[in-house]
């Protein structure tokens, strides 16, 4: 069974005043499996889920995110960044088996 | 080939039961309710697998005090502790949307944690899984 | 059935009934629920429609005479008729059907002629869903009505069970009214999938009209139906269009058409401020003669298939509504000339089906129908049916508020079967529970139309069950509502190892295959020839539903 994995996506507005709080929005196309769950053989699937997710703008990183096998099967994100000078949002997910993503977004400030 | 990400907090995300999982996350097994941690989330699940969860809460950000951890726990879970969120004051506001597993009608809750050590949680919001098949 | 003089003197007592003199400056139609139902319809209302906590003895949960008390209504007027069940089968005689799109579109058309460039007409939603032709056109036959009748603005539920693809295709490509949802999302990015509100300008004012989809659609119907598709409530995201109406766009009122529910509507009022009315079905309500007031909002329910028309005539000002007069007109075809225009529309879609539609299955010899809050004795003879076809001890059959009635000597014609079976996922399911798993589905469903909290509640009727005899406290809590259970007269085995074997029809969980129900209905009913029901199966209800308004006829639950 081939699941799509990846292809991380952030939606956020490209410009914004100075210290206007703006949303980002973010959405990773993963199973996020929970290692409690058997296949048609009665075999366990094992866990395969992202378990950090992290924010940095300009390289300094203002979020970090732990997760459990509890996050939907793609997971959306929505959190909450203060523009405070033009530049590069990154975000990074991680998973279990060692694979990780990434993504980024530019911001202006005027 | 599997192997926790460096930095992810096994323990408390391994326990079983509410009361281990909140104690190894803030050290305590009960936090008083603040109507400055709001909860959103639908009375009634559509998706058991996606339940939409809005948490904001109501708090200044900036460098001398601000809200530095969240922690999302649905008290029957296999793991009860969902997720962990960890803000500074470039965050603005501690705010996320995320979508979650429930297998039961359950309760959710969310503790936040001040970068003065400050403990505040919401008020439990119970969602309901449920049979339909009925409707006007 | 019913001669001249009847007509005439329906009329001749009050005079003409749809004459309204004219006030205010903008006016709003609103029908909704109509199910389909192209033609005119025999309708009763419910005898039981049960309210608890503060929602007990208060509109819309009153039956029979306490309909009529609250509202002030005389007996055995074509408005007693109109809205409580009683003397049903007679006054329906004396007073004819009621609905059909070619008599409200006369009366829309004369409505809009006196109130030129005045006038917007608010559909509700279950429009689409209900009747043979609608499910055979896959709802198409109702959005070319629906366009001729001139609808200005749309909310949907049954809409959605033709699966997402068909409803974006009808309304993107064939639906001339503005379809708005406010509380429908994506279920990628969270985003909203139908235009929320829609502002009209009239005479001079803004009039905002916002959108509330029902609530539960993935519960109460398929989920696989609207796989990308996320619903709910969203009282914040009310609050955050109402603000954005009256704001951003200078809205003067602001209107909610919903499909919430009565109950719903009226806790969601009590939670966002700013709504002026809301224009409400689902629960297919009668709550109109008097509207009713939650804060500043006021709020109505437009009953069914047609029945009734309600119109405000509003005297907008700048930012604010300075009065208002309210008409909640019941649809008396008898009363209405049909306009020909529709009434040729009508005739033209159900031509291709005619010989199907007209086919005759049985006879009735008592009046058959649904809407109550535990049976109806059409659900008794579907129940019977699917326990002698699919050879079952028990069945369940799904509390639905759609499917209108047969009078005493009618002939059930194929057309009527599918007015009480017309669904998009019809089959025909049977499995072997165990009691405990029995009344476990029945205390679940039960929650979800009793539970105190509106949102909680679906706005169907208790599930229908033939062959299982139990007692039932609506006041209590989930689980703990049905004791005393019984099937086939025997109290219900606690065993793991015995199993009943139950028919039901409508699985919402996963398509299955199986028997349309309509064939196996339509079968069991040919075999019959005639039909009859003389008792129905009712629960016992516990001594505190004594005197609860909700309910007209207490001595069939043993009270
Ligand atoms: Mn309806
Ligand atoms: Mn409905």
């Amino acid at each position: 069974m081939t699941v799509a994995i990846g292809n991380p996506m952030i939606r956020m507005p490209s410009q914004a005043k100075n210290g206007e709080i703006i949303e980002v929005r973010s959405l990773i196309m993963h199973p996020m499996t929970t290692g409690l769950q058997k296949d048609k053989a009665g075999k366990i699937i094992p866990a395969h889920f992202i378990q950090t997710v992290t924010a940095e703008f300009d390289g300094k990183l203002f979020m970090t995110i732990d997760w459990s096998i509890a996050i939907s099967t793609n997971p959306y994100l929505a959190y909450k960044m203060r523009a405070q000078k033009s530049g590069t949002l990154k975000m990074t997910w991680k998973d279990n088996q060692e694979q990780s993503w990434t993504a980024t977004a530019q911001l202006t400030v005027a | 080939m599997a192997g926790d990400v460096p930095g992810w907090p096994a323990k408390p995300f391994e326990d079983k039961t509410l009361s281990s999982a909140m104690m190894d996350s803030v050290g305590k097994t009960s936090v008083a309710p603040s109507p400055k941690v709001k909860l959103t989330a639908p009375t009634i699940a559509e998706n058991g697998g996606a339940v939409p969860v809005t948490v904001e809460i109501d708090f200044p950000m900036t460098a001398d005090d601000y809200i530095d951890a969240v922690y999302l726990f649905v008290d029957h879970n296999p793991s009860p502790l969902v997720s962990k969120y960890q803000f500074t004051p470039e965050s603005g506001q501690a705010y996320f949307q995320e979508r979650i597993k429930m297998a039961k009608t359950d309760h959710i809750r969310v503790i936040a944690k001040s970068s003065k050590g400050v403990l505040m949680a919401s008020t439990p919001k119970e969602v309901k899984v449920t049979i339909g098949g009925c409707g006007g | 059935f019913f001669g001249p003089g009847a007509i005439a003197s329906a009329w001749g007592a009050d005079g003409d009934p749809y004459e309204i003199s004219d006030y205010g400056n903008v006016t709003l139609l609103h029908m909704t629920d109509s199910h389909a139902q192209l033609l005119p319809v025999w309708w009763r209302e419910p005898d039981t429609n049960i309210g608890l906590g503060s929602a007990r003895d208060q509109p819309p949960h009153l039956c029979g005479k306490w309909m009529l008390e609250y509202y002030g209504i005389p007996m055995k007027t074509k408005d007693a008729h109109a809205f409580s069940c009683l003397d049903y089968t007679d006054l329906a005689h004396k007073y004819g059907k009621v609905g059909g799109y070619a008599h409200i579109h006369s009366l829309v058309n004369r409505f809009r002629q006196a109130r030129p460039n005045k006038t917007l007409l608010l559909d509700g939603g279950d429009t689409w869903q209900g009747s043979a032709t609608s499910l055979w056109t896959k709802g198409e036959d109702m959005v070319g009505a629906q366009n001729l009748l001139g609808v200005d603005d749309f909310v949907g539920h049954w809409e959605f069970t033709y699966g997402q693809e068909r409803v974006q295709d009808l309304i993107k490509n064939k639906l001339k009214a503005n379809f708005l949802a406010q509380n429908v999302f994506s279920s990628t990015w969270n985003e909203l999938v139908f235009k929320p509100y829609v502002i009209h300008e009239i005479s001079g004012r803004k009039i905002a009209v916002i959108g509330q989809a029902f609530p539960f659609t993935p519960i109460a119907n398929p989920r696989y139906l609207t796989p990308d598709w996320v619903f709910s409530i969203h009282p914040g995201h009310m609050q955050k269009m109402v603000d954005e109406c009256r704001q951003t766009h200078k809205a003067d009122a602001v209107v909610v058409l919903s499909h919430n529910g009565a109950d719903v509507d009226m806790k969601m009022a009590s939670q966002v401020q700013g709504i002026d009315i809301i224009l409400g079905g689902h629960t297919h309500d009668i709550m109109g003669p008097k509207p009713f007031r939650v804060g500043k909002t006021i709020i109505i329910n437009t009953s069914t298939n047609g029945k009734v028309l309600a119109r405000f005539d509003l005297d907008v000002g700048k930012g604010k509504i300075n009065g208002f007069k309210f008409y909640y007109l019941p649809v008396f075809s008898n009363l209405i000339k049909a306009d020909p225009k529709m009434a040729a529309y009508v005739d033209s879609v159900r031509t291709p089906f005619k010989t199907k539609l007209a086919e005759p299955i049985a006879v009735t010899e008592s009046l058959l129908y649904r809407r109550d809050n535990f049976n109806g004795t059409f659900d008794q003879l579907l129940c019977n049916a699917l326990m002698d076809e699919m050879d079952c001890e028990a069945a369940f059959s799904p509390g639905f508020r759609w499917g209108y009635c047969k009078l005493p000597g009618e002939t059930i014609t194929m057309e009527d079967v599918m007015g009480q079976t017309a669904i998009t996922y019809p089959q025909v399911t049977v499995n072997e529970y165990t009691g405990a798993e029995i009344k476990n589905i029945m205390e679940q469903v039960a929650d979800n139309i009793f539970n105190k909290d509106p949102y909680y509640q679906q706005g169907g009727d208790m599930m229908r069950v033939g062959n299982i005899q139990y007692t039932f406290n609506p006041d209590a809590l989930i689980y703990h509502r049905i004791s005393n259970m019984h099937i086939g007269g025997k109290p219900v085995s606690s065993s793991s190892k015995k199993k009943y074997k139950m028919a039901g029809w409508a699985p919402v969980v996963a398509p299955v295959e199986g028997k349309a129900v309509w064939d196996v209905f339509a079968h069991w009913l040919k075999d019959k020839k005639t039909v009859r029901v003389d008792k129905l199966e009712l629960p016992r209800l516990t001594r505190n539903m004594e005197n609860n308004h909700g309910i007209a006829e207490p001595k069939t639950y043993g009270l």
